[in-house]
């Protein structure tokens, strides 16, 4: 039996219900706006894939990142180490299977793409779980160290993954089939690209389910805003914590293999490399938030490529540049989160 | 009671701290005589170079509790400020000045804005910023290269005194001919003594102790009546300064500059491990940090070779000892230091000195 | 008298470098509301946080139907049959009031799961809720925001309520609102206990009182004896709740 429970009556006391949806606004509103810039159609249907793809990669590894610390306050300046582990990983087993990466059927490409992925999120979880262990539990609550320590977790994941792959840079050649373009009149569009943006809002629309639809996603999104109330409630914040930084690593592998592939060579500093751009997304998108996190990686790969072909010299600060525009119109970033 | 002026009344207060850093000035001092060769003033003069750097990178994290990633901006400023001004103006003991002048003045302008901006907010958010700032002013120095030389940077000449061909005197003086080289050796060793001990100064006076007394309890200082955002911005300035005057003997040890050489990121990790394993919030840790890791970076690899050619049949021990690994050793040890001894070597002497 | 069902014994509470409680000794007996009185900074937040868990006690037991809570974490101690409304009533501002009572429905996984029985009864109480059932609980007012943090409490049946300063800052029709809220709660004889500076509130709900000052319980009596003589209140409320009224 149900209650009686009324869906949402208008109401007199309260204010109507709006969601914020001016940050949304900025994507078709850039997005439109590069048009007459780029002056041709088809460049421009493959800047903005380009840009989409781009942004997709990141936000799949800077999830994990901005909920981690809109959790419990940790922010992990090693997150970077997951992403070259899922690239080499990649390597390691695409490496393996040339066979099927150079054979011309879509399926056999699957058939080995899907098992590196699978690696790259298994081991990367898993190397997750020892890093929250070892790393971030016991400086847990002390910022000053807790920067020192993820750092140093870096130094000594990046340089254990060159005791087992070597310092140089390895080829991550795509597969037969993921090689090439669409075209769409006199546009092309990389099929890779376009691959990248489906798992990219596969990942989102997963994510965004988890979070707005179960019990476990309601938790997280109540601990961001106040753990201790969690807590008194009766739930262990502190498992739901591992799980996401667990789940956070697993997707910053997945994304490693992405970016990999996407660069079609790999190196240790890759991670390192990419960090910067992360801790640019999640200020913009409001530090903890999902949603900002999505609309801050879009807009960052969007403008990066745009501006690599407007004005390429500028494209090399653009994302600093979008960071202080942000955050001279909001302080706390896109979505900034509420609290205690 | 000259040393104690001289010192600011801190010392080692340990014995074996104090036999070490004897043996480090010791060895410093005398190491064109006792350690002939280019490569051994080479290693010496860097030893020199960041002892000043990573005490004043010690100013900002151990005695401030601040932790940024754009310090070696301001290294880079004072390296590339005496590298323009030399390269310009040519090899003149004024364009010396005037770039050191520029340097600083530019990284005080910057110093103050990142401190005024962002030092009100947590120390997470500082750090990122700091990170992002460095790297997009790397990205400048290397795109502006009718100034900066690019990729390449500069190399140049420095004023008659210090070049190489200069000769004091015909007849080398214990085996050492006395060039310019051995007179930069000289007065890189002169400035840097100069420096710490100001640095020692600044933190053994009242307004490094309000600095510490905010890192130990922001909200409590606050309270006392310290603006602590002033202090905290301050703090921030006399680091960057200090940062840039090891970056103009950089260059002018060097006579070259260029974005890897005091930009880099690889700079601000190792200055950030120096500081660590020596100790945070001890100037001496940073003298013992800076000495140990360069000493490392340059002679442990002869060390490991030697391991790994001896296990050269057990594949992955052999890996982790291979020369080029000498940064994971150090990342382990900086990691067991960050939650086992954080005030780092100099810490654990002196808290064994005091049990004895 | 039969054992109570919460018993604090010597409990001395450190936060930081402060020392807050001083040796505190309550007792609150089965299905009574016990109120906790005292002046700002008595200690009375200290002592809920402390049974909670929040913070731990460095001296002294927290007994609870027998155990000691002092080790246990603050799930743990949920778990044991305690909820708890802090004085910022711990409103999720992003949630709706559905997810938000969700969330104190342990065993439930969507809001349809959440025993209709006891949801009927509580919209009983707090019509406001079942009004408002869809909307981002940041929206509410104050007074419905209370609400929504006590009805979190009871959502789920409990041995104890610890609940701090429902009063405050509320309007008085409100405030009246929550005092037969509180008495049909005593009917379904839960054990209460309630922190207080509005005297006039505490006086129409209150069994028992304990009185707080620097740290420690100084008086411990009926609410009835502390009403029914004008002269202890003065001597142990002063003035300053005497503003209150």
């Amino acid at each position: 039996m149900k209650p009686s429970v009324p869906a949402a009556p208008a109401l007199d006391a309260l204010p109507a219900v709006r969601p914020d949806r001016v940050p949304l606004m900025l994507l078709p509103v850039l997005v439109l706006a590069a048009l007459p810039l780029t002056g041709s159609l088809s460049t421009w249907v493959t800047l903005t894939f380009a840009g989409l793809a781009m942004g997709m990669i990141i936000f799949i590894i800077a999830s994990g990142l901005t909920l981690v610390f809109g959790l419990m306050d940790v922010l992990n300046f090693g997150h970077g180490v997951f992403i070259t582990l899922g690239a080499f990983l990649a390597t390691a087993v695409l490496g393996r299977m040339t066979g099927w990466t150079e054979s011309e059927s879509l399926t056999r490409n699957l058939a080995a793409v899907l098992p590196a992925m699978l690696a790259a999120v298994v081991v990367a979880g898993l190397v997750g779980l020892a890093f929250e262990r070892l790393i971030i539990r016991p400086v847990y609550g002390q910022p000053l160290k807790q920067i020192m320590i993820t750092m140093g977790g870096m130094i000594v994941g990046v340089e254990l993954i060159k005791v087992v792959w070597g310092p140089q840079a390895i080829p991550l050649p795509l597969p037969a089939a993921f090689r090439g373009s669409f075209l769409f009149g006199e546009a092309a569009v990389e099929k890779y690209r376009l691959i990248a943006v489906v798992v990219g809002l596969a990942v989102f629309g997963a994510m965004s389910w988890v979070l707005g639809r179960t019990k476990v996603g309601l938790l997280i999104r109540a601990g961001v805003q106040d753990r201790e109330m969690v807590e008194s409630l009766g739930y262990r914040i502190g498992r739901l914590f591992v799980g996401v930084f667990v789940a956070g690593s697993a997707l910053a592998g997945l994304g490693g293999v992405m970016w990999g592939l996407y660069q079609q060579s790999v190196t240790p500093e890759m991670g390192g490399q990419i960090n910067v751009l992360l801790f640019i997304v999640i200020i913009i998108g409001g530090m903890g938030s999902v949603g900002g996190c999505f609309i801050g990686a879009l807009l960052v790969g969007l403008i990066s490529n745009y501006a690599g072909f407007l004005a390429p010299k500028v494209a090399l600060f653009s994302n600093i540049l979008l960071m202080v525009a942000v955050l001279l119109w909001r302080p706390q970033g896109l979505y900034s989160v509420v609290k205690r | 009671m000259i040393l104690h002026r001289l010192f600011s009344g801190d010392f080692p207060r340990s014995r074996v701290l104090l036999v070490m850093l004897l043996a480090i000035v010791a060895g410093l001092v005398l190491t064109p005589f006792i350690f002939p060769g280019a490569k051994a003033l080479n290693v010496a003069a860097k030893a020199c170079i960041f002892i000043v750097l990573v005490a004043s990178f010690d100013l900002l994290l151990g005695y401030t509790g601040i932790v940024s990633f754009a310090h070696t901006m301001f290294f880079g400023i004072g390296a590339y400020g005496v590298a323009i001004a030399l390269s310009h103006f040519g090899p003149t003991w004024a364009g010396v000045a005037a770039g050191v002048a520029a340097a600083l003045a530019v990284s005080l302008v910057l110093s103050l804005v990142i401190g005024l901006f962002s030092l009100r907010v947590k120390a997470l958010f500082y750090a990122m910023i700091t990170l992002a700032v460095a790297t997009a002013f790397q990205t400048l120095a290397s795109q502006l290269s009718e100034l900066t030389g690019g990729e390449d940077g500069l190399t140049f000449k420095v004023p008659e005194l210090l070049s190489p061909g200069f000769s004091l005197s015909e007849h080398p003086f214990l085996g050492v001919s006395l060039d310019g080289r051995l007179i930069s050796f000289y007065l890189l060793i002169a400035a840097t003594v100069v420096l710490f001990l100001l640095m020692l100064r600044i933190v053994n006076s009242p307004f490094g102790r309000v600095l510490q007394a905010i890192r130990e309890n922001e909200f409590r200082a606050e309270a006392l009546g310290y603006r602590t955002v002033v202090y905290r911005t301050l703090s921030n300035v006399l680091s960057a300064a200090f940062a840039t005057l090891a970056g103009a003997l950089l260059a002018l040890w060097l006579r070259y500059n260029g974005p890897d050489t005091s930009l880099s990121f690889e700079i601000m990790i190792d200055i950030l491990l120096m500081v660590v394993i020596g100790g945070m919030g001890t100037l001496y840790g940073s003298v013992l940090g800076a000495t140990l890791f360069i000493l490392v970076q340059n002679y442990l690899q002869d060390l490991m070779k030697f391991a790994s050619e001896g296990l050269g049949k057990v594949p992955l021990l052999r890996d982790l000892v291979h020369p080029d690994r000498w940064l994971l050793w150090l990342g382990i040890l900086f990691v067991l230091s960050v939650y086992r001894f954080p005030t780092g070597i100099v810490g654990k002497l002196r808290t064994a000195a005091r049990k004895s | 008298m039969s054992t109570p069902l919460l018993k604090l014994e010597a409990v001395h509470t450190h936060i930081g470098a402060y020392h807050i409680l001083h040796g505190v000794d309550l007792e609150v007996a089965h299905g009574e509301l016990t109120v906790l009185l005292g002046r700002n900074g008595a200690g009375k937040t200290t002592t809920l946080r402390t049974i909670m868990g929040l913070w731990h006690p460095s001296a002294g037991r927290v007994l609870f139907d027998g155990e000691d809570l002092g080790a246990l974490g603050t799930p743990e101690i949920a778990h044991r049959g305690i909820s708890y409304v802090p004085e910022n009533m711990g409103i999720f501002a992003e949630l709706t009031v559905a997810e938000n009572m969700l969330l104190a429905a342990r065993g439930a996984k969507r809001p349809e799961d959440i025993d209709p029985k006891r949801l009927e009864w509580v919209f009983g109480l707090f019509p406001a809720l079942k009004r408002f059932w869809q909307h981002p609980a940041g929206l509410l007012s104050g007074g419905q925001k209370q609400m929504v943090a006590v009805a979190r409490a009871i959502i789920e049946p409990r041995k104890l309520l610890l609940i701090d300063e429902p009063s405050k800052g509320l309007a008085p029709a409100i405030i009246q609102n929550m005092v037969e809220a509180f008495r049909e709660l005593k009917r379904t004889d839960t054990t209460i206990l309630l922190v207080e500076q509005n005297f006039n509130f505490a006086r129409q709900l209150g069994d028992r009182v304990a009185v707080m000052d620097d740290g420690r319980v100084v008086h411990a009596g009926t609410m009835a004896a502390l009403a029914g003589d004008e002269g202890l209140q003065q001597q142990l409320l002063g003035l300053s709740l005497a503003a209150h009224q």
